[in-house]
């Protein structure tokens, strides 16, 4: 037997096997969790029982409340063959619990989806030391935006400050660290700059004296028009994150992989790092599902990895094991994407990129 | 070469900078962040590929000043498409500045004036903000003249910036300061050149970094005489570029062409600034005034109209639609003119008339005529409070008033909106009297207004109706003033035939589209041809009532019994209807209005505005192109508000139920055992003479007859209106109607979109007899799919009445807020609603024109009086 992997092990190992191969990342958590049928009770369990705020749809409570969900999801997108799974902390912060009143318990939420899915991670990869498996600490959007104005008569004011954005992340970035995440995903982000404060805040990690986590960024095209909510193209899009020297960056969320393709290969051109991309299942019908099927979701993957333009690939919203196991299939033996060597430039953005060559 | 044209060079735009520009200074310092914000639009529209923002004044408070104006540039997608210069002196303004840009910016500046530790820690927080930087040639012991100290103190800032903390060198641009020169101060000559030569070799010593600088410092001493300052930019860029000057922060707006300018100046300018001569300064300044009075004639194209006199400035602005100066030159073109109504009566009049004549001659288009009338709004707005000051002053004459409204029943007014503000903008007095007016209403108004005439709309067929009453009234009253007629199901048919007859006293005159109706009103209004127009248009519709009436005689018609003999023929027993998913209701409170924005039809909203074609390709039409480009870039950020802004809520109700044809009527169950019948659904069959085997079809041949096969119909109501009334509103009264039209059509496609979204479902899913349907944007707007959604009111059942059994079985007013007028018009305005067809063979037709004999047949089996039926189904009768 083997020692444990250090930290460091795994990172070098995420390193390493990024070159080798095309990576997986797990799928949806709602979907998941919807099929559970769970109640409010479930939701509060006994610790919040008396809590005054509905907690029904407070996803990541379960970690608290109902660890054994939590860790039955991880299992099974690991068992489809991801590498990486996410933390369950999409909305872990003060500002995303403050609609369940649950703001006190956001550390407690970030350590125990760590240590849930570290357990995780560490038992699949005890499994198949050949496979080490990776645990990605989620750090969602937020309902709050900093470049959107929530009032029309207003359109300078805005809903919350940057330093309220900025703490909160940072928050829960040092909770994720803590719990043992081996890399920091910022994920869906239709809001640059509150992408801009999560950044910020993880690297300001560094001087509080925690080792430096790999950053993966994942951005959210959110229609065909190819711009994010807040309005930036990919390319400004890129050219606003990338001092995060990413490990990865990517897009996900909003489309399925049919219309997020060439938003992809627009990233896949111009990112000299890994790109990943985990669409949804297609668009959702009317009743906020999504329709696609496993199949037809790993033949677009599949297509993409034989056109080299992806080093991780997973799902969003609406896929579920399944997909993921067939998306794991449908890359497999696929060599990565080689990121191109760009030449230095001044490059900045607006909502539109700009390039001194 | 030419420093304007230069495709290296990067224009940063200097007048959102309060140090750089008085009038800025001003319009932050008292607020008007409006004003502030169409400084930094005109910088970018110029060509600023960067924009410089300042707030360094010691009255203001710079921060929040930063931190406002970036937050409102963040709202305004034609200025943040560009990357921001943050631009302080202070550091805390530029951190509060960098949280404001989502973009990646360029911090200006920082600098080793406080020592390295501080240069460091702001250069790595720049680093975490990610931002560029703009370092200044300043260290310890101040800020840098000499080529010496520039390159020395850049080289140094380098090495830390790139070893010490990894700062990435294209990322690190040097501003090795631009002082003025031509003081009269000997030290002082040589400052350009020292620049430029420190450009070059910053340049040559330090790979990847970029030269940046304020341009206008070097003119500093020539302030007052812009001919001459221009001049020196000119030259300095072009001799500062050639040596490797990537960047400046300049007048975008207004950069000097090296090639334009006069010899003698540019070698003078070229002495100084080359430091060619110890005489240069002197005779710079000896010839300088000769330059002074020199126009700047090689502004950008954009900006040339500025140097127009007042009145053409009018005129300008009034035909290309911009607001920017409307009330600057209103206020210069009111002092020139002894009352301030002679404005409104010269220029501005003058210019709507231009206005009205490129229209005319269809080389502008309705949507850019009804921005014109923006501008005119504001331009009156702003002489009101003269007018009134004027004790004298009484109201302008008007060239007529004419009273507006669409009818009882009725609630469409998007084209009654333009065809209002067309007239207003040329002169006449606009009196609006909103939807669904009672005639008593409309002619009251137009007694009490005196008006000159009255134009009524509607847009359903029950509307033609209450246009017949109203013309009948203004008989009653003893009224002579021309009645216009106009809105979609309007015609010059019905208007000859039905609306004129009623109203002998006065004329009656059909309006196609707000196009005609300037010319229409003109000439009914104006004494010298109101006769001739009248009696042209009477003899017209004398014409157009006789061929009316002999192709009624020649129609033939088919029996209702026999046209229902040749029902279509489908073969019940060899088929099984599908059954939906469910029985019963599904609503919908908030459907996503970004999913159904991607799948807009586009075209019809085009054709609201009068521009005919097909989008996308109407975009490049050669014709229309241009306006239909402009309206499109107007269309889009008031969209994306809507749906960013939650303004409307797209509400809709599905149901499905067992029915069963009984004749030409569907009977609708209330469950699977078919016993209580909860509604009764009546379809008109077509009865025109059918050959070739076709058909005389009605709706419920495509329901299995009862006896036949189990089978179901759907109805659905959905709208997009919720909200729309209201945000049109806060247009309208901010004097912007264009705005206002466009979020009522934009309601409207939505709505549409709304209705094709849920058939989609109804047929993949809630039906679920078309599962695997996978069909592109433009199969879908052609129909190609199975079963469709025939609404009432419509060819296939014109009848509107039918509306209300659908709107009780699916008790759509409480699941969607949609309600019935009497007219059956369904409010808000923006709503579908329509019932659901499966059959492989259901199809879209029209019923066409019927006779008496189902009139009577239908009118038994409603429940109506003959004359009631044969007021609901007019537009179609054959006899």
């Amino acid at each position: 037997m083997t020692a444990p992997m250090t930290r460091q092990d795994r990172i070098a190992a995420l390193k390493a096997a990024a070159r080798e191969r095309i990576l997986v990342l797990d799928g949806a958590w709602g979907v998941m969790i919807q099929r559970e049928g769970l109640s409010e009770e479930d939701f509060r369990g006994t610790a919040f029982a008396q809590h005054n705020h509905p907690q029904k749809g407070n996803n990541d409570l379960l970690c608290l409340t109902r660890p054994d969900i939590v860790t039955q999801l991880h299992d099974a997108y690991y068992a489809a063959g991801a590498d990486i799974s996410e933390t369950n902390t999409f909305s872990s912060t003060v500002i995303g619990e403050a609609d369940y009143g649950m703001e006190d318990q956001v550390v407690a939420l970030n350590h125990a989806a760590a240590k849930l899915g570290r357990e995780s991670a560490d038992r699949w990869t005890a499994r198949d030391p050949s496979k080490p498996r990776f645990l990605a600490g989620s750090i969602g959007p937020l309902n709050r935006t900093l470049s959107i104005s929530p009032d029309v008569n207003d359109p300078g004011a805005r809903a919350v400050s940057f330093a309220q954005v900025y703490e909160a992340y940072k928050q829960q970035a040092r909770a994720l660290h803590e719990g043992g995440v081996d890399l920091f995903l910022i994920e869906t982000i239709f809001d640059t700059l509150n992408a801009k404060a999560a950044i910020k805040a993880v690297m300001d990690l560094a001087d509080e004296g925690l080792e430096p986590l790999p950053i993966w960024i994942s951005g959210t095209i959110t229609d065909r028009s190819g711009r994010t909510l807040s309005g930036q193209t990919v390319e400004a899009f890129w050219a606003s994150v990338k001092h995060a020297k990413p490990f990865a960056v990517g897009l996900n969320c909003a489309l399925g992989a049919e219309l997020m393709r060439p938003h992809i290969a627009e990233l896949s051109r111009i990112a000299d790092t890994l790109v990943s991309a985990y669409p949804n299942a297609g668009l959702p019908n009317a009743f906020g599902q999504y329709d696609e099927t496993p199949h037809e979701t790993a033949c677009f993957i599949h297509e993409w990895a034989e056109s080299g333009l992806v080093n991780i690939v997973g799902g969003c919203c609406g896929t579920t094991p399944e997909h993921i196991a067939h998306i794991a299939r449908s890359v497999a033996g696929k060599p990565p994407r080689v990121p191109p060597e760009r030449p230095r430039a001044l490059r900045l953005s607006g909502l539109e990129p700009f390039e001194l060559a | 070469m030419t420093a304007a044209t230069s495709t290296i060079f990067v224009n940063i735009g200097e007048r959102t900078n309060v140090t750089g520009s008085a009038k800025f200074r001003k319009l932050i310092a008292e607020g008007d962040y409006t004003a502030a914000l169409s400084v930094a639009r005109q910088q970018v529209e110029a060509g600023a590929q960067i924009i410089d923002v300042n707030m360094d004044e010691g009255l203001l408070d710079s921060e929040a000043a930063m931190v406002k104006f970036l937050n409102l540039i963040a709202a305004e997608p034609d200025i943040s498409r560009v990357p921001i210069m943050i631009d302080s002196s202070k550091w805390t303004v530029i951190e509060s500045g960098l949280q404001c840009v989502q973009g990646k910016a360029i911090v200006n500046s920082i600098s080793m004036k406080a020592g390295e530790a501080e240069f460091l820690a702001q250069a790595r927080a720049c680093l975490r903000y990610g931002a560029a930087v703009v370092v200044m040639a300043f260290d310890e012991l101040g800020q840098a003249d000499t080529v010496k100290r520039k390159v020395e103190i850049c080289q140094r800032a380098y090495r830390l910036l790139t070893e010490e903390i990894d700062f990435p060198p294209e990322d690190i641009i040097f501003d090795p300061n631009i002082f003025a020169v031509a003081t009269g101060i000997e030290e002082h000559n040589r400052y350009a050149l020292d620049f430029i030569e420190a450009t070059a070799e910053i340049k040559r010593s330090l790979p990847f970094a970029r030269v940046s600088g304020g341009v206008s410092n070097v003119s500093f001493s020539f302030r007052g005489n812009e001919p001459v300052r221009r001049a020196i930019h000119g030259v300095f860029l072009y001799h500062a570029i050639r040596a490797g000057m990537d960047m400046g922060i300049v007048n975008a707006g207004d950069l000097p062409v090296y090639d334009d300018i006069p010899a003698e100046l540019r070698d003078a300018v070229e002495d100084v600034i080359l430091n060619r001569r110890a005489d240069a300064t002197e005779r710079l300044v000896d010839l300088a005034p000769k330059y002074k009075g020199d126009k700047a004639e090689a502004r950008v194209v954009d900006l040339k109209w500025r140097d127009a006199p007042v009145a053409e400035r009018l005129a300008h602005a009034l035909i290309h639609g911009i607001t920017d100066y409307i009330i600057e030159d209103t206020e210069a073109a009111r002092q020139t003119v002894a009352r301030p109504l002679h404005v409104i009566e010269g220029p501005l009049m003058d210019g709507m008339g231009r206005v009205g004549d490129l229209f005319g001659a269809g080389k502008m288009f309705l949507p850019q005529v009804v921005k014109s009338a923006r501008v005119m709004k504001q331009a009156v707005g702003y002489l009101l409070p003269y007018m009134e000051a004027e004790k004298a002053g009484e109201a302008r004459e008007p060239a007529g008033r004419i009273i507006m409204a669409t009818v009882k029943g009725d609630v469409h007014d998007i084209g009654k909106n333009i065809v209002g503000v067309v007239l207003q903008c040329n002169n006449y007095e606009v009196i609006d009297l909103g939807v669904m007016v009672p005639a008593d209403r409309i002619l009251d108004a137009a007694v009490e207004h005196r008006a000159h005439a009255i134009g009524l709309s509607g847009l359903i067929t029950p509307s033609l109706d209450e246009m017949v009453f109203v013309a009948a009234e203004m008989q009653r009253r003893g009224m002579d003033i021309p009645l216009l007629i106009g809105g979609a199901t309007t015609s010059k048919t019905h208007t000859a035939v039905k609306i004129a007859p009623a109203y002998p006293a006065g004329a009656t005159t059909y309006v196609l589209d707000a196009s005609r109706a300037v010319g229409v009103v003109s000439q009914l209004l104006s004494p010298e041809t109101a006769a001739s127009t009248r009696a042209e248009t009477e003899a017209e519709y004398a014409r157009v009532r006789e061929q009316f009436a002999r192709g009624q005689d020649k129609r033939p018609r088919t029996a209702i019994a026999e046209a229902r003999a040749n029902r279509i023929p489908i073969d019940w027993a060899s088929y099984t209807p599908p059954k939906p998913s469910f029985l019963g209701l599904k609503r919908f409170d908030a459907f996503d209005l970004q999913t159904l924005a991607d799948t807009i039809d586009w075209s019809p909203f085009f054709q609201s505005w009068d521009l005919v074609g097909r989008y996308p390709d109407i975009l490049q039409d050669d014709v229309v192109g241009e306006a239909a480009r402009a309206l499109w870039a107007d269309a889009q950020p008031l969209l994306e508000r809507i749906i960013a802004e939650r303004r409307f809520t797209a509400r809709g109700v599905v149901g499905f139920w067992p029915a069963q044809s009984v004749g030409d009527d569907i009977a609708v169950y209330a469950d699977e055992s078919r016993t209580t019948e909860i509604g009764r659904l009546h379809t008109l069959r077509q009865q025109m003479d059918k050959t070739g085997g076709r058909a005389n079809a009605a709706l419920s041949d495509f329901i299995a007859p009862s006896g036949g096969p189990a089978d179901y119909v759907g109805g659905f109501a959905v709208t997009a209106g919720h909200g729309e009334a209201d945000f049109a509103r806060s247009f309208r009264e901010a004097g912007d109607d264009y705005s206002a039209i466009i979020v009522a059509a934009l309601a409207d496609r939505l709505a549409e979109a709304f209705a094709e979204r849920l058939h989609l479902e109804v047929r993949r899913a809630f039906w679920g007899y078309a599962p695997d349907e996978a069909l592109s944007l433009e199969d879908l707007l052609a129909e190609r799919y199975r079963g469709i959604r025939p609404a009432a009111g419509y060819p296939a059942q014109p009848d509107h009445t039918e509306k209300a059994t659908l709107f009780r079985l699916l008790d759509a007013t409480a699941q969607t807020g949609i309600t019935l007028t009497e007219s059956y018009a369904m409010s808000p305005a923006a709503a579908v609603s329509g019932l659901y067809f499966s059959h492989p063979e259901a199809h879209y037709f029209g019923v066409g024109r019927i006779d008496r004999d189902q009139v009577q047949d239908y009118a038994q089996r409603k429940g109506w009086t003959m004359a009631e039926a044969e007021r609901w189904l007019a537009p179609i009768l054959a006899y």
